[in-house]
């Protein structure tokens, strides 16, 4: 545990340290809140009650997850550079837990995203946002976030330790974010869209997970625009973030051992 | 009880004999240098050792620990300091130092006097408190030293400590090396220079494709070698003459490699004025006269027959790039 404390703490250092990685991590999320609502924002109906600025309101539980999974990339970056310049192996002949590698990779991811969140809902207050049920609910969506985020950093482990080299792993990071973020309910609602995108739309996790967050911040006369009730779409959210961690972590795993065997 | 002991260590990377049944063993408290060419397995072997990659065959045990059953026992007992200095950029030498501390399993206030220790020792207790971007190449590798120290492993592992940094640095790098030693700590070194090697390490083994070729004291290996050398370039024209003036002196024909033409200075800078004046007296002047130490080509050249050559990717871009 101290261990993964221990590389958790080095990875975020790195974060505030860089000014391209805090930079990336935190105007660029920024930037896309104001250019969607302010851009777009006008010409999207979404039909949440909630006076002239209604796009906020959709937008804000959206551009959430939207940040988490373009913020993972940062674990497949990272892990690649470590790999290049021989910090890995000095990890690796340390009488540490190896796991403490990968799970202190994706734990920064969290921490970093607790902190891009907390700014986003402040630009977003500013610009109309409103939590119309309560702090709790709006808390617990804030946590459904940055759990969706925790397992897509796993996606993004495997991904780097997949290609090995920080090129490349920016590239292939990208490319199942963009058709997961964008056909989805995100910026926009699904019914927007022709039938067979809707069909993947309204069933991939991005969207199901966007739309649980939505559902703990909008108000509850709203919620029939969602499709699903709110309770369904919690359990649905929660066994998304379990299967895809089930399935990437020991993926990442197995691709770690065969990146430095 | 003996630092290392390893017998037969194979490992192959497909068609690649990086360790081809290598056996090394010394005692506690002594330095061995582990000097080859590029390519010639060094990198594979430190890695070996310290539980990076798990030979194919072969058994070792790392300060009494065996290195198959139990590699977490052998990390906890050595320190590593590769070819390229592992720290982190972008946090400072005193963090970085202090973060290797908490994964040796020191605590807080362990790792913290210990920091300042190590960090005091490598002189750079006055820089580290800077982010590491800000440290020249040779204050990295020190970095990188202390790191691999602070943990006080009973095995330090150093693979080609002074490779790609400037003499400086270098001459520094050594005199940090001697005094460690001075403490009694026990080291593995690998190395490309013969120079490095007679200056630190106790004992020598000279490794070549992926075999231990030779070992044994700086002056056993020299004792090979013949010593010292006197070497001259001349004119192609005056080149026969030349040999012939060489043979009086050594009473052998001089070794001709390029353009240059050897004989061993046994008498060292005495056999160098004899050289001298025999050209001299043939009127002969040379392009350039040198008395020389034994290179590693020397050293290649009389143990094997072939120079030290680059025939091979450096061990550790093979090894990180293998999938």
């Amino acid at each position: 545990m101290i261990h993964t404390a221990v590389i958790t703490r080095r990875n975020v250092l790195r974060f505030i340290r860089i000014p391209q990685l805090l930079l990336f991590s935190t105007v660029q999320p920024v930037m896309f809140l104001l250019l969607f609502n302010y851009v777009f924002g006008g010409a999207i109906t979404t039909g949440i009650p909630a006076g002239p600025d209604e796009y906020i309101n959709w937008l804000i539980p959206g551009i959430l997850i939207q940040s988490a999974a373009f913020g993972a990339t940062a674990t497949a970056l990272g892990l690649t550079e470590d790999l290049g310049t021989g910090v890995i192996d000095r990890f690796r002949s340390l009488p540490m837990a190896r796991s403490a590698v990968l799970t202190g990779r994706t734990l920064a991811d969290l921490v970093r995203n607790s902190f891009v969140f907390s700014l986003m809902l402040v630009v977003g207050y500013l610009m109309g946002w409103r939590f119309e049920q309560g702090f709790w609910k709006m808390a617990l969506g804030f946590g459904v976030a940055l759990l969706f985020g925790y397992s897509f950093s796993w996606v993004m482990a495997a991904i780097g330790l997949a290609v090995k080299t920080p090129e490349a792993a920016q590239s292939a990071g990208f490319l199942p974010i963009f058709p997961l973020v964008f056909a989805s309910s995100i910026f926009v609602p699904t019914s927007s869209m022709p039938d067979w995108l809707q069909t993947f739309a309204e069933v991939q996790p991005v969207t199901i997970v966007a739309n649980t967050v939505r559902s703990l911040m909008i108000p509850e006369e709203a919620l029939g625009l969602l499709g699903l009730d709110q309770g369904t779409l919690i359990l649905q959210s929660f066994a998304w973030i379990v299967a895809i961690i089930a399935v990437f972590a020991p993926l990442s795993v197995r691709q770690y051992k065969k990146a430095v065997g | 009880m003996n630092a290392v002991e390893a017998q037969n260590i194979v490992k192959h990377f497909g068609d690649t004999h990086a360790l081809d049944g290598v056996s090394i063993q010394f005692e506690e408290g002594i330095v061995y240098g582990l000097l080859g060419p590029n390519g010639a397995g060094k990198t594979t072997l430190i890695r070996v050792l310290t539980t990076l990659l798990t030979p194919d065959s072969g058994s070792a045990s790392v300060a009494g620990v065996d290195l198959i059953t139990d590699p977490v026992g052998v990390r906890r007992k050595v320190g590593l300091a590769g070819q390229f200095a592992a720290v982190d950029e972008h946090q400072t030498g005193r963090e970085n130092v202090e973060m290797v501390g908490r994964l040796y399993n020191l605590n807080r206030e362990e790792t913290r006097s210990r920091a300042d220790e190590v960090l005091d020792r490598i002189n750079l207790a006055e820089v580290a408190d800077l982010q590491v971007k800000t440290y020249s190449g040779g204050m990295r590798r020190k970095l990188d030293l202390a790191a691999s120290m602070v943990g006080r492993p009973e095995v330090l592992f150093l693979d080609e400590p002074t490779t790609g940094i400037d003499p400086a640095s270098r001459l520094a790098l050594w005199d940090l090396i001697e005094e460690m030693v001075d403490g009694g700590t026990t080291l593995l070194l690998t190395t490309q220079y013969l120079e490095e090697a007679d200056r630190l390490a106790d004992r020598i083994g000279v490794i070549d494709h992926g075999k231990l070729i030779a070992e044994g004291t700086s002056d056993e290996l020299k004792a090979t070698l013949g010593g010292d050398v006197v070497e001259i370039h001349v004119h192609n024209d005056d080149r026969a003459l030349a040999v012939e003036c060489l043979t009086r002196v050594a009473g052998e024909e001089p070794k001709a490699e390029g353009g240059s033409l050897s004989i061993p200075a046994p008498n060292g800078s005495r056999t160098l004025t004899a050289v001298v004046r025999e050209l001299d007296s043939a009127a002969i002047e040379p392009r350039d006269i040198a008395l020389r130490k034994p290179t590693l080509n020397d050293v290649f050249l009389t143990l094997t027959g072939h120079k030290a050559e680059d025939e091979r990717q450096p061990d550790t871009a093979r090894s990180r790039r293998r999938g």
